[in-house]
């Protein structure tokens, strides 16, 4: 066993008895990035020093009997994350080499916890995409092929896909990442690793790069529910710079994971039954219900019946948001700047340049959907309907304690498909988006795979702040599933 | 609703958005896209439904209205492309 494969509760587990060295493990990691990363393009910034000497601090933390939860677990940063003293991209060429004075606060707390930056991954520019085509640093390459076809490259979903291809190929033992309409769950489903969107308000957004903030959800991904569950202890709780921060207890997340799903009633909602799903994924929804069935849970048909217009709603007010916020982009603060005529000009050449094609098409939709005479029309009416949207959850949640979806339409697509689509693209996110609007919990689970060996992942919701029965519910679908398939590209392989 | 090309040249002004030759026509058809699929919201009834700006807590924290932070001018502007000593620099505005 080489030490990348180990999961978190595993390798803490022998950092604690000796058998490896923070260093040795961080080492092993670097390793991995740089045997890997010229292909996967995983990784933007790679901090090998910054990355062996805090390993090396936390070898020595731990020999003081000073270990943290996280003591020297390496792990990789979404470069949406800003990190004090080391470059932020949100993988646009419009914030150049803007480094941070600051370090956010979900990085913050997972330092304090003693974990080990390896550096920033990629992602859609602004976390805008589902295939993490739309970075200026370059695709993504998904760490699985197909098992009939292995010349063909695979999109790792977005978009957090280098957080999700970096763990799925092991080049890192966790990571950071962020959900907007699916931007967590998605790509894990297409790497085959776990991943959860909390609670909005349960991870603090100071410091992460807004792209639309009420539906903007810090949260980790990694390769088990459990590692999930440590990770997203370390990164929650309340935060006075975050006003939408709540001022909550954080649960023992990971001892949740055990619980069982003896007595639960699980909702299954009607109207995730799209025309036109592949047969695989609806035969794979079923078998996760059985198998949670078998465990002593009741199965309940539930009806949530404004899902079809979460797309569309979301196609309005996160575009809304993001307009407003990236107004800051102006080149005169921070990042790239091109020279114009007069400062309009500027403003107008700066942002030409620095944003790129999907960045610009939802600050033009944004734009439009807030100015004079059509606010009511579109984004008033878009926030109305949100609330029906939350209403149908708060009606669903009086009779059941979770729902059971699958996590996307479609196992991971090859690169270039759907590009020249954008609705066809947005599409990805269909059951994802109606929990950012509600604001509930959700996570991906990996769960099967598809007639050409990918993997796919099934989706459990609960309500606000119980993230605790989505642990209990997730493991439950693990343990039942025990997958066992590895990604054809990954370290030591 | 469609969007004509005169529109798309003020949303992208709006925007503050450069455009290109031909990019107001590629736009104009992508967004003509995008709010044709977006159209069928009107189909929802939305009579007497209070509108939900986002999903966190309903209330604002409030907090004491006192200095907590500053005299940080120089990490301010650290990462500025133009500066003039304590200050960001522009292009002249006023003649």
């Amino acid at each position: 066993m080489h030490p990348t494969d180990f999961t978190i509760r595993g390798a803490l587990e022998a950092l604690n008895e000796g058998i490896v060295t923070s260093e040795a493990l961080t080492q092993a990691h670097l390793d991995a990035i740089q045997a890997l990363n010229p292909r996967l393009n995983a990784f933007i910034t790679v901090t090998a020093e910054k990355a062996l000497e805090a390993a090396r601090a936390s070898d020595k933390r731990r020999s003081d009997g000073l270990a943290g939860k996280l003591e020297g677990i390496p792990l990789a940063i979404k470069d949406l994350f800003c990190t004090a003293g080391t470059r932020t991209t949100a993988a646009s060429r419009i914030l150049g080499e803007f480094t941070p004075p600051y370090e956010s606060t979900v990085t913050s707390n997972l330092l304090r916890d003693g974990a080990v930056f390896l550096g920033k991954v990629n992602l859609d520019e602004f976390a805008m995409g589902s295939s993490n085509a739309t970075s200026a640093y370059g695709e993504v390459e998904n760490p699985w092929q197909r098992s009939n076809d292995d010349g063909v490259r695979l999109v790792p979903g977005g978009s957090s896909g280098g957080s999700a291809a970096a763990v799925a190929a092991r080049l890192a033992l966790g990571a950071t990442a962020t959900d907007t309409g699916g931007s967590i769950r998605q790509p894990a489903a297409f790497c085959g690793i776990a991943g959860i969107k909390p609670t909005y308000g349960r991870c603090s957004r100071w410091g992460v790069v807004a792209f639309a903030s009420s539906l903007d959800t810090p949260g980790p991904v990694a390769r088990t529910v459990e590692d999930c569950a440590i990770l997203l202890e370390s990164m929650s709780g309340h935060d006075p710079k975050d006003s939408t921060s709540a001022n909550l207890p954080v649960p023992d997340f990971a001892a949740a994971c055990a619980r069982g799903v003896k007595g639960l009633r699980i909702g299954v909602p009607k109207e995730y039954r799209l025309e036109g799903m592949p047969e695989e994924i609806e035969a794979l929804w079923q078998q996760g219900l059985d198998w949670l069935r078998a465990e002593g849970a009741e199965i309940v048909d539930i009806s949530l019946p404004h899902t079809k217009y979460a797309l569309p709603t979301y196609y309005i007010v996160a575009p809304a948001e993001a307009s407003s916020n990236l107004a800051r982009y102006d080149g005169v603060r921070y990042g790239a700047r091109v020279n114009g005529e007069d400062l309009k000009d500027l403003y107008e050449r700066t942002r030409a340049a620095g944003f790129g094609a999907e960045v610009k098409r939802r600050i033009m939709i944004g734009t439009y959907v807030l100015s004079a005479g059509y606010y009511d029309a579109y984004y008033l009416k878009a926030q109305k309907v949100r609330t029906l949207i939350k209403r149908d959850f708060d009606e669903a949640f009086k009779t059941v304690d979770a729902i059971l979806t699958p996590a996307t339409p479609s196992a991971a697509f090859a690169a270039g498909e759907k590009q020249d689509d954008p609705v066809a693209m947005y599409l990805n996110d269909v059951f994802t988006v109606t929990a950012n609007l509600a604001g509930i919990p959700g996570m991906t689970v990996p769960a099967g795979y598809d007639r050409h060996g990918l993997p796919l992942g099934l989706q459990v919701l609960a309500r606000d702040f119980d993230e605790e029965t989505v642990f209990a519910v997730g493991t439950a679908i693990e343990l039942a599933a025990g997958l066992k398939a590895l990604p054809q590209v990954r370290a030591f392989a | 609703m469609s969007l004509d090309l005169q529109t798309v040249r003020r949303v992208a002004s709006l925007a503050r958005l450069h455009l290109d030759q031909g990019e107001d026509q590629r736009l104009q058809a992508e967004l003509n896209d995008i709010l044709g699929w977006i159209e069928q919201l009107q189909a929802v009834d939305t009579e007497g439904v209070e509108p939900l700006a986002g999903a966190g807590a309903s209330a604002m924290p409030m907090r004491e209205d006192v200095v907590t932070d500053g005299g940080q001018a120089a990490a301010v502007l650290a990462n500025a492309p133009d500066r003039a000593g304590e200050f960001f620099a522009v292009p002249k505005v006023v003649e």
